[in-house]
């Protein structure tokens, strides 16, 4: 679609002539006549940046075209990731169609939700300083006067509100939970999940309105030439219909190379003091909740609900503790029976929604054999409960794959030793792919559903 | 008058923005059914405002006002002599605006529960980054200005 709110008209002779009203005329001829607020802020002399312009913008916009959908996919298959098919496993609990088609959440690769999450969060982190510099590079936009001539253009602001409300929205409960500092008060999973939503509409819409703008502008100089020209030859950008074009600019005190490259030094500079946390080189990860080490030995490593918080006491993990499987038959067994089963070791990461993730070395049970031992061959999920007396994720259903994946486990060991207290002593899941909450820690029931 | 002069813009334009707002609106009812609605409603028009009108505001009046008060002279490093001074501030300044959680040690009791661990190397950390940025500036600073050649000042 071509711009279609530019109301101005431009007669054959090239002379411009008066602004193009929409229905109510009066009213907008009115608005833009009287109502203009005293003050500077509305005039456009105010805006003094030389670097300005829909070449600028369309580079940052370019940048976000690609990593935004990246972001909405990856968050979308999060919310998929904890199952949602089965009530109580996913938040929030009921989408009413704001999501995927349900489908079995793989366990192969077993990096797949660390990947996802390390993505979500990484990128998310990454793309903070491009959404800034863009909503820097627009800016003068909010300040025009008239706001609107037109219903169309009334409206189209309306849907910019959406969509920098929601960005600013999802990029804030995001940064804020992943530091554990829920000042937002309200629950975060609901909160980010529809204001999701809400930000894909506007999204979706922006970029079908103004596509072929930056198609435009981007054609208007190549990138290669621009990273040659230095301070002293940058120019502004030729005057433009759009307005980012100062009309009256100072003099450059930065070239637009160098814009570029402190914007995507900034967007670098946050994954660098981030991104350890998901690949783990954890000491790099300086500004990241879960850049602190816990020290060399095997059980030192990222704890996500401490036994202490989670209301774990010494009776519950003594020689009275006892694991019920419930199949056809329901099986009792202590963690001594538990170890002389067959026992399995895999290497597989536990990845928390957060972003951060860990891999570690597993020993126990294969799940499918506990399956096996109470009889139920035509398995479709399984509860799993753990010791814990609250919290939200006390519970998890897993899928049929995730019961008999060979590596799915219930591990009494990491590497080499028992589980601490704190990674679910005497006995927890692991499970390839699965969102790290659903590895469920001191887990003391396994209730097995058939098909 | 047709649609299109009276609206001000193709019919298209006018049912995708009618989807669009269908869809938020949409999403924003589900939301409203779980609790505390209308705090997640103010925090989104609060985000808005907190960027347009506080955030950009102040990083604007900061950078005008320093840029102003330094000495303007068209050759290097003076002509682009600011940014040795914005690039490390900008860098550390949207640090502490991502992280001031951690640095500012707001959720100890969360992120104790959670993981067991404290928050207090955060501060010293994003100091040290933040000290790194101005030194490494500066000494950039000393090397561009030395290759300058030094004409007499007007």
């Amino acid at each position: 679609m071509p711009d279609t709110t530019d109301t101005r008209k431009v007669r054959e002779d090239g002379e411009e002539a008066g602004p193009e009203y929409g229905f109510p005329q009066p009213l907008f001829e009115l608005l833009e006549k009287k109502g203009k607020p005293p003050g500077p802020l509305f005039s456009p002399r105010l805006w003094r940046s030389p670097l300005r312009g829909p070449w600028l913008t369309s580079v940052f916009g370019a940048v976000l075209l690609i990593g935004l959908p990246i972001m909405i996919l990856t968050g979308l298959l999060s919310y998929m990731a904890y199952q949602p098919q089965f009530p109580g496993n996913a938040f929030p609990h009921k989408v009413y169609g704001l999501r995927l088609p349900y489908f079995d959440w793989p366990t192969n690769p077993s990096w797949l939700y660390r990947l996802n999450q390390g993505l979500h969060v990484g990128l998310g982190l990454a793309l903070v300083p491009i959404v800034l510099a863009k909503l820097w590079s627009v800016i003068p936009k909010l300040f025009v006067w008239p706001p609107a001539r037109s219903a169309a253009q009334l409206l189209e602001r309306a849907s910019l509100a959406l969509l920098v409300g929601s960005i600013l929205f999802e990029l804030a409960t995001g940064v804020l939970n992943i530091q554990y500092d829920y000042v937002f008060g309200f629950d975060f999973y609901t909160a980010h999940y529809y204001g999701a939503w809400v930000f894909i509409a506007a999204f979706v819409l922006h970029v079908g309105l103004k596509l072929p703008t930056m198609r435009r502008s981007l054609k208007s100089r190549r990138l290669r030439d621009e990273l040659r020209v230095s301070l002293a030859d940058t120019v502004p950008e030729p005057p433009d219909e759009h307005g980012l074009v100062a009309e009256d600019p100072s003099d450059p005190t930065i070239s637009r190379r160098g814009v570029l490259a402190v914007v995507g030094g900034a967007s670098l500079a946050v994954t660098a003091v981030t991104l350890g946390q998901t690949v783990g080189w954890r000491p790099t990860a300086l500004l990241s909740a879960r850049g602190q080490s816990y020290g060399d030995g095997p059980n030192d490593f990222q704890v996500n609900r401490t036994a202490r918080t989670a209301g774990i006491t010494d009776a519950d993990v003594s020689s009275y503790y006892r694991l019920f499987v419930e199949g056809r038959t329901t099986l009792q067994l202590s963690r001594e029976e538990l170890l002389a089963l067959p026992q399995h070791t895999a290497e597989l990461p536990i990845a928390c929604v957060e972003g951060w993730s860990t891999v570690q070395t597993w020993t126990g049970v294969r799940l499918r054999d506990l399956v096996q031992m109470a009889g139920v061959d035509n398995l479709d999920s399984a509860v799993i409960t753990s010791l814990e007396r609250q919290g939200a994720f006390s519970r998890a259903v897993l899928n049929r794959g995730q019961m008999t994946d060979s590596d799915s486990l219930l591990a009494l060991q990491v590497n080499g030793v028992d589980l601490s207290m704190d990674h679910g002593f005497p006995a927890r899941c692991i499970v390839p792919a699965a969102p790290g909450v659903h590895n469920t820690k001191w887990v003391s029931r396994i209730e097995l559903r058939e098909a | 008058m047709s649609l299109r002069r009276s609206y001000g813009a193709h019919p298209l334009h006018l049912i995708s923005l009618i989807a669009c707002f269908a869809l938020a609106g949409y999403a924003f009812l589900q939301a409203s059914k779980g609790p505390l609605p209308v705090r997640m409603a103010l925090w989104f028009v609060g985000a808005l405002i907190a960027h347009d009108l506080v955030l950009f505001p102040l990083y604007a009046l900061i950078d005008r006002t320093v840029s102003g008060a330094l000495p303007r002279r068209r050759r290097l490093p003076s002509l682009g002599g600011i940014n040795y001074l914005r690039v490390p501030a900008l860098l550390s300044g949207l640090l502490f605006l991502m992280f001031f959680p951690l640095i500012l040690r707001r959720s100890e009791g969360a992120y104790g529960a959670a993981s067991g661990l404290d928050q207090s190397p955060y501060l010293a950390r994003w100091l040290l980054l933040t000290g790194i940025a101005f030194a490494a500036s500066a000494v950039l600073f000393v090397i561009a200005a030395r290759r300058t050649p030094t004409r007499p000042t007007a």
